[in-house]
């Protein structure tokens, strides 16, 4: 393998029912950044049908070329007819890297495209750099996020990667922005397609286990009373969180037992998670203490709760929540 | 000599301790305020063999021994003492005098349905006036025809109100004394036998404790457990065996207890640090857990030596007496360690305090074990 | 109906804890464990022996203490397991352990191979689908559910971030299964009797069929560059300010934390 002959960074644009995936934003905002510094070109992969007015945003937010593929193959997501698209994308153009969404459709096509392709893939980064070879190197977390891993691909391309929606940030569009919009034409072997999709339903997923959650938003005695509840769910779900409690306020009856926070109650270690009105009685602290970012506030300063938060904020709690609530809502 | 567990035995502690850490511990504060008999605990226990583990596979039990079984005990008690005994009572004190001293015809017909757990299984000796003194039975059985009909009363017997079958000892000869108790298995359905008031316990109050009440029960002669007038050896032995389990339980709670408190200490902060920073909360663990291991070891030297066929009921006797006062000690040490939480229903060693106080006191009381320990040494 | 199942031993990631001095992984004492999406893989092809009296084998790669979890498999109630282990496959990152797998299962007759999504220690779900490619079958990662028409067709849910869809394909299919599929069964007291009276078939490179180029260091095209402990929590900060001052406090901190954009 030459690797000179490999140049370019490719994002793979997902699209869902037309509609393009932030994700692929932020992909397309931090290809923008390295191929900056590596002087090099970014080149959006936008598959699916009828898509083509998707294309000039793609260039607004970062991408030098849009390789367009319109096919009704391509409509929906299945792996076979993507990962032949992209497959032909990468034998053709030669690909230096590849970035990938790892959302449940990227984490399906990735490994899958690496494994025709023989490349490696480097899965849900949180940070892609440059190298002194000018390689990429992609860091992750591993062993459920106790220890940080940086992945590099030395002698095989495309470098791919798959990257954690919300992780990266995507550029301000540039209306301005000049590039190239290509219809690129693919040669499908639909012998190959063996899997049919019947239906995609959507469903509001209101059942979810607090202790899945990545957000939590949880209350105790200082949310006072139902108001308080319902001013948190508010919050919950601008934040797309879930809603926890202590259990004061699950005697109390204002939320179940499931939700309950504590010795008594389930323990959680979601990546935030709000404690408001809540004093941090050691059979509630047990419980979620190992969050990675706690936020806390009470109007007790030395409420023990503020020994484990990040951040403590001394005040109102139902204040605070409806005053984030509405700047979050913004 | 080895100590170690087999791989065989680490993974079946790995598989019992998932159980009782995710079924079981889920409902052990309930089943205590509720004074409520586990029965799913029971159905998800019967279906994957915890209800017959040391019955062989041709009476369809799992086949294991009786290491695995005390192993089983110990760790559900762990979390919930009243699960330990349900499981105990069921396996020692009524499948196990079965499959020892049955007919073939008699295992053939309970134990299937017992070590499937398809039926719970219960042992009725203890009467109102006749405790350690087990001679003083006053249940009889007269011999009319092909049958027995007996007559009279059993207390605290664990699992009564859920058993399907039960193993009891009632006078066949009452000029005879011990020599003249029998052992008879009766089903739960027999006409006149019916069951009495449920004790309020002080612990382990989900275990379903109530007396047995016997009007004129008739039983086939098919029903008489070994032989006529031997009762009191069946009973003794069974005793011996009921001794490994009920160690096995009062091991669990002291285990129980200690792991809870050591999940506290480090978690509870007083005058700036957590209280495991203080040597006195050293010291107190270290005994506690000292005690328990030597428990563990006691226990698990009687089952071995059942299970070799050696004779263990000295060893049954250490390994109670031992584990029973440990586990008092050590859940009155936790609770201690808790301050006023830990006197609290907010936390478990309240409820593996009143658990512990049981062991020193059924199947034998300590003062029996020493006794029969002691009788070893001087005879 | 064959079913073959891979499953891989991991170390329990929740048990993992940093060491606050030295900011180093303690795995020390940390027990180790069936992957938990490989236990629902396994669950699920249980259920269909249940139902369909299916012929269910497990291979796992890993060293020798990996015996345990087709042990524990065994206890579960499979028909079948193999160790695949030889130094060959040392040092593999998930190309080269697909490529080793798929060497293996090019020797067993399968109507259906499931694998776990992702294993907790790397997080990748990337083996399955690999596996898939290399043995050029169709894959449905992300299974939630399946269903089997008796015959040779499979309809399945697949879980997606909105919700699910619903996908048809024949068999022989390589699927991925979540944990939250199902409840995987307990091992019964009467299998674990029996799991250590049972063959484990090991099986090394010369069993399999595969390039060997493919395999191990060499045929891993990713390597690790470092590995490096998350920072501790810094001690935490207070304020008390006025509520807009507050919200704005928290609003930059989640940005930072990458929470917001």
């Amino acid at each position: 393998m030459n690797l000179e002959e490999y140049k370019g960074i490719y994002v793979f644009i997902e699209q869902r029912e037309g509609e393009i995936q932030n994700v692929a934003l932020e992909l397309l905002g931090q290809a923008r950044k390295l191929a900056d510094q590596l002087n090099d070109k970014v080149y959006a992969m936008l598959f699916g049908h009828k898509i083509a007015d998707k294309a000039k945003a793609l260039i607004a937010h970062g991408a030098d070329e849009v390789l367009l593929v319109d096919a009704p193959e391509l409509k929906d997501y299945t792996t076979e007819p993507y990962a032949q698209a992209i497959c032909q994308i990468i034998r053709e153009r030669k690909p230096e890297s590849l970035l990938i969404g790892a959302t449940t459709i990227g984490r399906d096509l990735g490994p899958r495209v690496s494994a025709r392709v023989g490349t490696g893939l480097t899965a849900d980064c949180t940070k892609i750099e440059i190298g002194e070879k000018n390689e990429m190197l992609m860091t992750r977390p591993a062993f459920g996020g106790n220890l940080m891993a940086t992945i590099v691909c030395k002698n095989h391309r495309p470098q791919m990667g798959t990257v954690r929606p919300g992780v990266l940030f995507a550029m301000d569009a540039d209306a301005n922005r000049k590039g190239e919009i290509v219809n690129y034409e693919v040669k499908f072997d639909s012998s190959k397609f063996r899997v049919k999709l019947l239906e995609t339903v959507k469903e509001e997923n209101d059942l979810i286990d607090i202790t899945e959650a990545k957000i939590l938003v949880s209350g105790g005695r200082g949310i006072g009373n139902k108001e308080g509840f319902a001013a948190m769910d508010g919050l919950a779900k601008t934040l797309e969180a879930e809603v926890s409690a202590s259990r004061a306020m699950v005697d109390a009856g204002y939320i179940g037992h499931e939700r309950q926070v504590g010795q008594t109650g389930k323990t959680v270690r979601p990546d935030l998670y709000f404690a408001f009105g809540i004093s941090g009685a050691i059979q509630h602290v047990a419980g979620m203490e190992d969050s990675d970012l706690i936020i806390a506030v009470n109007k007790d300063k030395y409420a023990p709760i503020f020994q484990v938060a990040d951040l403590g904020i001394v005040g109102d709690a139902k204040q605070i929540i409806s005053k984030l609530t509405e700047r979050l809502g913004k | 000599m080895d100590f170690s567990l087999t791989n065989e035995q680490e993974l079946f502690q790995q598989m019992i301790r998932d159980f009782a850490e995710n079924e079981v511990k889920p409902l052990a504060a309930e089943v205590d305020d509720l004074e409520r008999f586990p029965i799913e605990t029971v159905e998800k226990m019967a279906k994957i063999g915890i209800m017959g583990i040391p019955i062989p596979k041709q009476y369809g039990g799992a086949g294991g021994n009786n290491l695995m079984y005390a192993m089983a005990v110990e760790e559900l008690s762990v979390v919930c003492a009243t699960t330990g005994v349900i499981v105990s009572a069921h396996t020692s004190l009524c499948a196990a005098p079965i499959l020892e001293n049955g007919t073939e015809a008699q295992k053939q017909k309970y134990l299937p349905k017992l070590a499937s757990g398809e039926w719970v299984g219960a042992f009725g000796l203890t009467e109102p006036n006749a405790g350690t003194d087990a001679a003083g039975q006053q249940t009889i059985a007269v011999e009319d025809g092909d049958n027995y009909i007996i007559n009279g009363s059993k207390i605290f017997i664990t699992n009564a109100e859920f058993a399907h079958v039960y193993v009891i000892f009632a006078m066949t000869d009452k000029s005879k004394g011990t020599r003249g108790i029998s052992a008879f298995i009766i089903e739960k359905d027999t006409p006149g036998f019916s069951i009495g008031k449920k004790e309020k316990k002080m612990g382990i109050r989900g275990s379903a404790t109530c007396e047995l009440i016997f009007e004129n029960v008739v039983i086939p002669k098919e029903n008489l457990l070994g032989k006529l007038h031997k009762g009191f050896g069946i009973a003794m032995k069974t005793l011996d065996g009921g001794r490994i389990g009920i160690a096995a339980q009062a091991l669990g709670i002291a285990q129980g207890a200690i792991s809870e408190t050591v999940k506290y200490v480090k978690e509870r902060k007083q005058f700036g640090r957590p209280i495991s920073g203080f040597q006195n909360t050293q010291f107190q663990l270290a005994d506690m857990n000292t005690k328990t291991e030597a428990s563990r070891m006691l226990v698990r030297k009687a089952a071995n030596k059942k299970d070799k066929k050696l004779p263990y009921s000295v060893d049954a006797a250490m390994a109670k007496l031992y584990a029973a006062e440990t586990a008092m000690e050590v859940t009155n040490k936790a609770v201690q360690l808790h301050g006023g939480y830990g006197y609290t229903r907010e936390y478990p060693v309240e409820r593996m305090m009143r658990d512990a106080k049981i062991t020193e006191i059924y199947e034998g009381t300590s003062e029996v074990q020493r006794m029969v320990i002691s009788a070893n040494m001087l005879k | 109906m064959k079913i073959v199942v891979c499953i891989k031993q991991v170390p329990d990631t929740t048990e993992i804890k940093i060491d606050p001095k030295t900011g180093t992984l303690i795995r020390d004492g940390v027990p180790s464990i069936m992957n938990p999406d490989d236990k629902s893989g396994l669950e699920m092809a249980l259920q269909l022996k249940d139902e369909y009296g299916a012929h269910v084998t497990v291979i796992t790669m890993g060293p020798p203490q990996a015996e345990l979890i087709l042990r524990e498999a065994y206890a579960m109630g499979v028909d079948r397991a193999i160790h695949l282990t030889d130094r060959k496959f040392a040092g593999a990152d998930t190309l080269a352990t697909s490529h080793a797998l798929a060497g293996a299962l090019r020797k067993i007759d399968f109507d259906l191979l499931i694998t776990g999504r992702q294993a907790i220690d790397g997080d990748t779900a990337q083996v399955g689908p690999q596996i898939a490619e290399h043995l050029d079958l169709p894959q449905v990662s992300y299974l939630q559910d399946l269903k089997f028409d008796g015959v040779k067709t499979f309809t399945m849910k697949r879980h997606i971030e909105e919700g699910y869809q619903m996908l048809e394909v024949d068999a022989p299919c390589v699927v991925t299964v979540l944990s939250s599929a199902n409840k995987a069964r307990y091992m019964s007291v009467g299998g674990i009797v029996d799991a250590y009276q049972k063959e484990v078939e090991v099986w090394g490179f010369n069993e399999i069929e595969v390039d060997e180029a493919n395999l191990g260091l060499k045929g891993s095209p990713t390597s690790v560059y470092k590995a490096f402990a998350r920072g501790l929590k810094p001690a935490g900060e207070l304020y008390e300010v006025e509520t807009d001052e507050a919200v704005g406090i928290i609003i930059k901190k989640l940005k930072e934390k990458f929470i917001l954009n």
